[in-house]
C-alpha cells in the first residue's frame, strides 16, 4: 500500500489515540486556560486595552511607563521585597525549627504534626485573612492579650501603615507546614550513625547541626527557598482581605499582586496589567536563578562525583 | 591505652531488659571481641560503653574511673561504625580531621596526625576524594583512620567487616590484626562471625540473650566450651550433636547408649547416675571413617562437599539425625555411600541436660 498522508495519520491516530483521548481533560485546560492567556497577555502588555473596546498596539509604552514614571509601581515593589525577605527565611527557620523538635520521638508526635500543618491548610484562605484581620485590630485579641501582660494599649495593627505588613509577614511564617514537613522528611534522610559518630568525635549538638544537618539538608533547604520565594513574590489573598482590596493603608501592604489586580480589574488598564505579569515573571526568574546559580556553593548532592 | 571493667551493667528498654548485669574485665592492650548471635546485645554492650546508650544499671569504668555519666565524647574512645559512618559531605581529610577540629587541635598537630593515619592505612591519595567515590574497602580503611587520629583511650569497632565482601573481610581482618600489634591499643570488636572471633581476638566474649555465656582465648573456648551454647557457636563446620542416655556406672565409667541405638563406654570426671540424660558433642574433625563393623556410628552419606584441602560429608544417621564430617584431603566419598565413624581418640564433650559441660574432650 502507498504511504499517503491520510494513511500514515489513520495509523497514528490507531496507535495514539486512546493515549491522546486520556489526556484531552488536561490538555483542553492546559491550552485553555494556562498557555493561551499566557500568551495573550504577552501581547497585551504591548496594547492599551480596556477590557471593553478592544486592545490597540502601542508597542513598549506599558514597559516604558512602568520602569520610568509609575511610583505606586516601585512603593509595590519595594512592599513585596520586604515581604519576601523577611517571611520566607523566617518562615524557613521556623519550619526548620519545628521540624527537629518534631524528628525526636516525641509521645504523640503524630498529632503535633497535624496540628502544626493545619494552619497551612487554611493559610491562603479568605477566611483566616478575616481572622487575621479581626485577631490584629485595634480591640483584636493580640491588644487584649496584650495589654492584660503588659498593660501597653497596642496600636490597630493592621490599620497602622508601620506595622500592617509585618502582620502580613507574621501570618506567613505562621503557615510553615509544607516547608516543615518537607523538612522532616529530609532530616529523616540523614543517617542517625553520622550524629554517633560526631558525638563520639566530641561535637557539640550546635557543632553537628551546622556542620550534619544544615550540609546534608542543603538540598531539601535550597528546594523549600525557592520554592516558597516563588510562592511569596505571588501573595495576593492575605493583602487583598486584611487591607479590604486597596492595599492601604497608605499603600502599605501594595503587593505586587494586588497592584496588578488593581490596574486589571479597578482601574480597567489590561494592557498595562500584562506588562506588570511578565515584569513580575522576569523577577522570579532572575531570583530562581540567582538560587540555582549560587547553589552550587551551598548544596551538596549525595550522588555527586565531583 | 586503658583497662576497662564492667560491673554488674543491665540495660534494659522501658521494661525489657536486654542486658542482665554483665561483669567483665578488659586489660590494657587487650584485643577483645563480643561475639553471639544477631539479638544477643553485642552491639547495645557495645554503644553503653561507648556513651551512646544510657546504661540502666551498674557501672562501667575506664582506668578506674566510673563514666556511666560521662558523654561520649568525654570518654576519649572511638568508634568504627557498621556503616563506616562516614560524612558524606566531606572530603577523606575533612572526615579524619573533624574530630581533632572538635577538640580545637592545632593546625600543624592535625596535618601530622593525618598524615601518620594516612600512611598506616595507605590512604593517602584518596585524601581528597568525598566518601562516595571510594570503595567498601576504602571507606572502612577511612573509617579506622577516623578512629586512629583521635589516639583514642580504646577502640571500639562494631561489626565493621560485615559490610564487606569474603575476600575484601578477610584482608581488612589481617589489617586490623596488623593495627593492633602495632598500636597496641585496648580494642573491643562486635562481631556475629566466629571465624572474625577466632582470629582476631587475644579473649573472646561470647554472648548470649544479653548474658555472658563464656569468656576466654579462642583455643580455651573452642578445646573447652562451658556448654552446648558456646560449643556450637564456635568452630565451621559445627560440631555434632547426639543425644544419649547413661545405661551403667561404674566409678567413673560408665555406659551410654546413644537415641539411634549406638553403644559405648566413657570415663566421666564425677560418677554419673543411671539414666541420665546426656549430649555428646563431636567436632567434625573427630569423627574418623572406619572400616567395616568398626566405629561408633553407620549412616549413609547425603552431601560430600569437595573444597579441595578438605572434605565436607554430611551423613544421615539411622535415627533421622545428621552428623557432619570433616575429612583431610580429597576424600574419595560420594553420596549414597555407606560410612561408619569412630570417634577419634575419645575426643568428645558430653553436656548435662542443663547444656553444661560434664566431660571434655
Amino acid at each position: 500500500m502507498p504511504s499517503t498522508a491520510s494513511g500514515r495519520l489513520s495509523r497514528f491516530w490507531q496507535k495514539n489515540g486512546a493515549g491522546y483521548m486520556f489526556l484531552l481533560p488536561w490538555l483542553i485546560g492546559f491550552l485553555g486556560l494556562t498557555l493561551g492567556p499566557t500568551l495573550a497577555s504577552f501581547y497585551l502588555s504591548f496594547t492599551d486595552y480596556d477590557l471593553l473596546t478592544s486592545p490597540r498596539w502601542s508597542g513598549l509604552k506599558n514597559y516604558e511607563y512602568a520602569f520610568l514614571y509609575d511610583r505606586r509601581l516601585g512603593n509595590a515593589i519595594e512592599v513585596t521585597f520586604t515581604y519576601v525577605l523577611w517571611s520566607v527565611p523566617l518562615k524557613l527557620a521556623v519550619a526548620l525549627g519545628l521540624a527537629m523538635v518534631l524528628d525526636r520521638s516525641v509521645r504523640g508526635v503524630s498529632f503535633y504534626r497535624a496540628t502544626f500543618y493545619l494552619p497551612s491548610l487554611l493559610g491562603a484562605s479568605v477566611a483566616i485573612a478575616v481572622l487575621w484581620r479581626q485577631l490584629f485590630g485595634a480591640d483584636g485579641l493580640v491588644n487584649q492579650l496584650l495589654f492584660m501582660v503588659t498593660g501597653i494599649q497596642g496600636p490597630a495593627w493592621v490599620t497602622h501603615p508601620d506595622y500592617a505588613l509585618s502582620t502580613l509577614i507574621v501570618l506567613a511564617i505562621w503557615q510553615f507546614g509544607s516547608p516543615m514537613i518537607i523538612f522532616l522528611a529530609g532530616l529523616r534522610q540523614v543517617p542517625q550513625d553520622l550524629y554517633e559518630a560526631a558525638s563520639m568525635d566530641g561535637a557539640s549538638g550546635w557543632r553537628q547541626f551546622r556542620k550534619i544537618t544544615l550540609p546534608l539538608l542543603a538540598p531539601v533547604i535550597f528546594f523549600n527557598l525557592v520554592l516558597q520565594t516563588i510562592e511569596a513574590f505571588k501573595a495576593f489573598t492575605q493583602a487583598y482581605i486584611v487591607s479590604g482590596g486597596t492595599g492601604g493603608p497608605v499603600d502599605s501592604t501594595l503587593f505586587y499582586s494586588l497592584y496588578l489586580y488593581e490596574e486589571a480589574f479597578a482601574n480597567f488598564r489590561m494592557g498595562y496589567a500584562s506588562a506588570l505579569a511578565w515584569l513580575l515573571l522576569v523577577i522570579i526568574a532572575i531570583f530562581t536563578a540567582i538560587a540555582f546559580g549560587t547553589s552550587k556553593y551551598w548544596v551538596y548532592y549525595e550522588d555527586e562525583s565531583r | 591505652m586503658a583497662e576497662l571493667v564492667l560491673n554488674k551493667v543491665v540495660k534494659e528498654f522501658g521494661n525489657l531488659r536486654v542486658i542482665h548485669g554483665i561483669d567483665l574485665q578488659i586489660r590494657d592492650g587487650e584485643f577483645v571481641v563480643f561475639v553471639g548471635p544477631s539479638g544477643c546485645g553485642k552491639s547495645t554492650l557495645l554503644r553503653m560503653i561507648a556513651g551512646l546508650e544510657e546504661i540502666s544499671d551498674g557501672d562501667v569504668m575506664i582506668d578506674g574511673d566510673v563514666v556511666n555519666d560521662l558523654s561520649a565524647a568525654k570518654r576519649e574512645l572511638a568508634m568504627v561504625f557498621q556503616s563506616y559512618a562516614l560524612y558524606p559531605h566531606m572530603s577523606v581529610r575533612k572526615n579524619l580531621a573533624f574530630g581533632l577540629e572538635t577538640m580545637g587541635a592545632p593546625k600543624a598537630e592535625i596535618a601530622q596526625k593525618i598524615q601518620q593515619a594516612a600512611d598506616i592505612l595507605q590512604i593517602n591519595e584518596l585524601l581528597e576524594r568525598k566518601p562516595g567515590q571510594l570503595s567498601g574497602g576504602q571507606r572502612q580503611r577511612v573509617a579506622i583512620g577516623r578512629a586512629i587520629v583521635r589516639e583514642p583511650r580504646i577502640f571500639l569497632f562494631d561489626e565493621p567487616l560485615s559490610n564487606l565482601d569474603a575476600e575484601l573481610r578477610m584482608q581488612m581482618r589481617v589489617e586490623i590484626n596488623r593495627l593492633h600489634q602495632r598500636l597496641r591499643s585496648t580494642m573491643i570488636f562486635v562481631t556475629h562471625d566466629q571465624v572474625e572471633a577466632m582470629t582476631l581476638a587475644d579473649k573472646i566474649v561470647v554472648l548470649r540473650a544479653g548474658r555472658i555465656e563464656q569468656v576466654g582465648t579462642p583455643l580455651e573456648l573452642y578445646n573447652k566450651p562451658a556448654n552446648i551454647f558456646v560449643a556450637g557457636f564456635l568452630g565451621s563446620p559445627r560440631m555434632n550433636f547426639l543425644k544419649g542416655r547413661v545405661t551403667g556406672v561404674d566409678g567413673h565409667h560408665a555406659d551410654i547408649e546413644l537415641a539411634g541405638g549406638q553403644r559405648l563406654t566413657t570415663d566421666f570426671p564425677a560418677p554419673p547416675t543411671t539414666g541420665e540424660e546426656v549430649t555428646l558433642g563431636i567436632r567434625p574433625e573427630d569423627l574418623t571413617p572406619v572400616g567395616e563393623g568398626e566405629g561408633v556410628l553407620t549412616g549413609e552419606v547425603q552431601i560430600a562437599e569437595q573444597l579441595g584441602g578438605e572434605t565436607y560429608v554430611y551423613v544421615a544417621l539411622p535415627d533421622g539425625g545428621t552428623v557432619t564430617v570433616e575429612i583431610k584431603g580429597q576424600a574419595k566419598i560420594a553420596a549414597g555411600d555407606r560410612l561408619n565413624l569412630a570417634f577419634e581418640g575419645g575426643k568428645f564433650h558430653i553436656f548435662g541436660t542443663d547444656e553444661k559441660v560434664i566431660r571434655h574432650a
